[in-house]
């Protein structure tokens, strides 16, 4: 309700109907009806025109009203994000700079606030086709601001939505230029500056005033359905890699092996060598010491030599002497029982025998067998 | 507020008079001006304009790029495969007279217009390219085609077209599909190239080891023998320097040698007659 209505409607129109019982709360039309006459007495107090209070006085408010809405209306303050677009009866005359700005009032003057500092950002994901007609996911996103608020607000219809567009094209068109590998691997930058080029451009022919800030490209990826594939020609190349590397692990275990068993051979003949050489020497100079001697008295020495060697035969042996000058050849020897009594108290007596190489590792026997049968199976 | 009505009245009439005889034009519009439906002026400034009352009427039109954009299209391409073609257009209102004389000023009809004429422009140009030229092509060769055949439009509608852009061109669903498998044989073609690679550059160096390591071992066996060869032949010269000084004493010496040896294991059992040498003494203490 206004609060200049006359007084006496305010019985009918209270909506709470509490009116009347006295002891309510303190009546508002009372408290303005005051205040009227107070503020009526400050504007109108010339004396002798008292009287005339009451109809002046919502003139006066009115002014007051109107100037603090004037006052209100005509100042505008321009954040430094943003620029004011100043238009007189529809048409532009200026641009307000960031700060306080004195304009007309409503009807005549308009300003369009342009928010051009701020940065926002559009993504835009798809699937589309490249040039060599296969599908690639492509996620692009877009930042862009609003360089030129006149531009912005005047040329294009929804600027904004143009912007989408215009994105979604330009990325096709590049994408549809290029080829899925380029895509896929080292053309990712490139692909973006291009985006990012055309886009403009085409905003430009436009006049949106849109200024794009970067455009850039998530990592292409081959669509769902093909993930699969793409992924296990990735592996493929590692498993190319991979099977490089375990030859030469190969190699690298067999040669230092076949070096260290040539090695082994070329010692094992030096030893062979020296050692057949010392014992020829050493052989040859023991029949030398006893041919001297055997010389001096031969006789005896071919005696003695004689019966020390069969001695030392018989005393090794089992030996059945049998002396059948009669001719009695029937006889039962159980050589057999002979031989295993003999074996059960068996005290061998081992000689160093030098005729074989007991020196010689089971390895370089096995590198020289497994070498003598390969030679032979060459042929 | 007891206002006299004697005044208030005709104050709102002026108003309202004042009112109906001015009109705003913003920066991004024109106007035409009837009188009596008829077009009488177009006001294309922006600013305050006037007008008559009740004889004129004012209607505002877009100055700005204004907007196509359809339902994504099924075209055919000179292969007979079908494409689906999402593509916007941009254009303007260049005789607004004209403009509005063909569609009463409504943006949605004109649109529609637009799109049939587009349509019908990019559905003969599709069908002569091929898939590939589509995708990959210059766009202005489309958007030539489409100038081309929207010349008579500002004749006709009085609106221009300034752009005209693909936004998508996809294939259909079952078209994706052999487009899928295809990739997927291509990227197995690839992967099958990759691990053929790795096995033969694996293989060669397989054998390339396994031949150094022949090499290696048959030098050392020829080396070897050369050696142990050369032992043999000294340690003979060495035995037949030593043993030509007295040959027969060296067979007899040896041979009680080897005797030795022969029976060195015990396991041997000797029948013995008591008549060889050695029992010479066994039988007789003279030895005879």
């Amino acid at each position: 309700m206004g609060w200049n209505e006359p007084p006496d409607n305010n019985k009918g129109k209270d909506p709470w109907g509490n009116r009347g019982d006295g002891d309510g709360p303190p009546d508002l039309d009372e408290i303005v009806r005051k205040m009227q006459k107070g503020i009526g007495g400050m504007f109108g107090s010339r004396p002798g025109k008292i009287g005339d209070n009451n109809s002046m006085f919502p003139f006066f408010m009115g002014l007051i009203l109107l100037l603090m809405w004037l006052a209100f209306d005509m100042t505008y303050l321009i954040d430094q994000q943003e620029r004011g677009v100043v238009l007189r009866f529809g048409e532009h005359v200026d641009t307000l700079e960031p700060g306080l700005n004195i304009r007309f009032p409503r009807p005549v003057e308009k300003v369009e606030k342009v928010n051009v500092g701020q940065v926002r950002s559009i993504t835009h994901k798809a699937l589309m086709l490249t040039q060599d007609e296969n599908i690639v996911d492509v996620e692009v996103a877009v930042q862009w601001r609003i360089g030129d608020a006149t531009e912005y607000l005047f040329n294009v219809y929804s600027p904004a939505s143009t912007l989408r567009q215009v994105t979604e094209s330009s990325v096709r068109e590049v994408i549809g230029k290029s080829k899925l590998d380029f895509v896929l691997t080292e053309g990712r930058s490139e692909i973006a500056e291009r985006i990012q080029s055309l886009i403009q451009e085409t905003l430009g022919d436009y006049k949106t005033g849109i200024y794009i800030s970067t455009a850039e490209m998530q990592p292409a990826k081959p669509p769902e359905e093909v993930k699969a594939a793409f992924d296990d020609a990735i592996k493929a190349r590692e498993d190319e890699q991979r099977q490089v590397n375990e030859a030469e692990a190969y190699r690298n275990d067999v040669l230092p092996r076949a070096r260290g068993g040539a090695a082994r051979l070329r010692e094992e003949s030096n030893g062979y060598k020296s050692r057949i050489i010392s014992k020829a020497e050493g052989e040859a100079s023991r029949f030398g010491q006893l041919l001297a001697e055997y010389q001096r008295a031969p006789e005896v020495t071919r005696e003695r030599l004689y019966l020390d060697a069969i001695e030392s035969v018989f005393s090794n042996t089992n030996k059945v002497l049998i002396d059948n000058d009669n001719g009695n050849s029937l006889m039962y020897l159980p050589i057999d029982k002979l031989i295993e009594k003999r074996q059960n108290n068996n005290s061998r007596i081992s000689v160093p025998d030098f005729n074989e190489s007991t020196t010689s590792s089971s390895s370089a026997n096995d590198i020289r067998q497994r070498l003598d049968e390969r030679l032979r199976g060459v042929r | 507020m007891p206002l006299n009505p004697k005044v208030l009245i005709p104050l709102i009439v002026i108003a309202v008079i004042g009112y109906s005889s001015i009109f705003i034009v913003n920066q991004w519009e024109q106007a035409l001006v009837f009188k009596f439906r008829e077009i009488q002026r177009s006001d294309d400034q922006p600013g305050l304009h006037f007008m008559l009352p009740l004889v004129n009427v004012a209607q505002k039109f877009e100055k700005r790029l204004l907007n196509l954009d359809q339902e994504p299209q099924r075209f055919i391409t000179i292969e007979k495969k079908d494409v689906i073609v999402d593509y916007y257009a941009k254009w303007l209102i260049t005789d607004v007279e004209k403009f509005y004389t063909a569609t009463r000023g409504d943006v949605l009809y004109a649109n529609g217009l637009l799109g049939q004429r587009i349509n019908r422009a990019l559905r003969d140009e599709f069908g002569a390219r091929t898939v590939q030229e589509v995708v990959a092509g210059e766009r202005t060769q489309i958007l030539s085609v489409v100038t081309a055949s929207t010349s008579n439009l500002p004749e006709e509608l009085g609106i221009t077209v300034v752009d005209v852009r693909t936004k998508r061109i996809d294939l259909p669903t079952e078209v994706s599909n052999s487009v899928y498998e295809r990739m997927r044989a291509e990227r197995n073609r690839v992967a099958k190239d990759f691990r053929a690679r790795g096995s033969e550059a694996a293989e060669r160096i397989r054998a390339n080891a396994d031949r150094e390591r022949e090499i290696i071992l048959a030098n050392a066996y020829r080396d070897a023998e050369i050696i142990r060869g050369e032992g043999d032949a000294q340690a003979t010269e060495i035995y037949a320097a030593a043993y030509t000084k007295d040959e027969e004493f060296y067979s007899f010496y040896r041979s009680l040698d080897a005797y030795k040896k022969s029976f060195i294991n015990g396991n041997d059992i000797l029948l013995l007659e008591p008549k060889s040498d050695f029992f010479r003494y066994f039988n007789d203490s003279k030895g005879k």
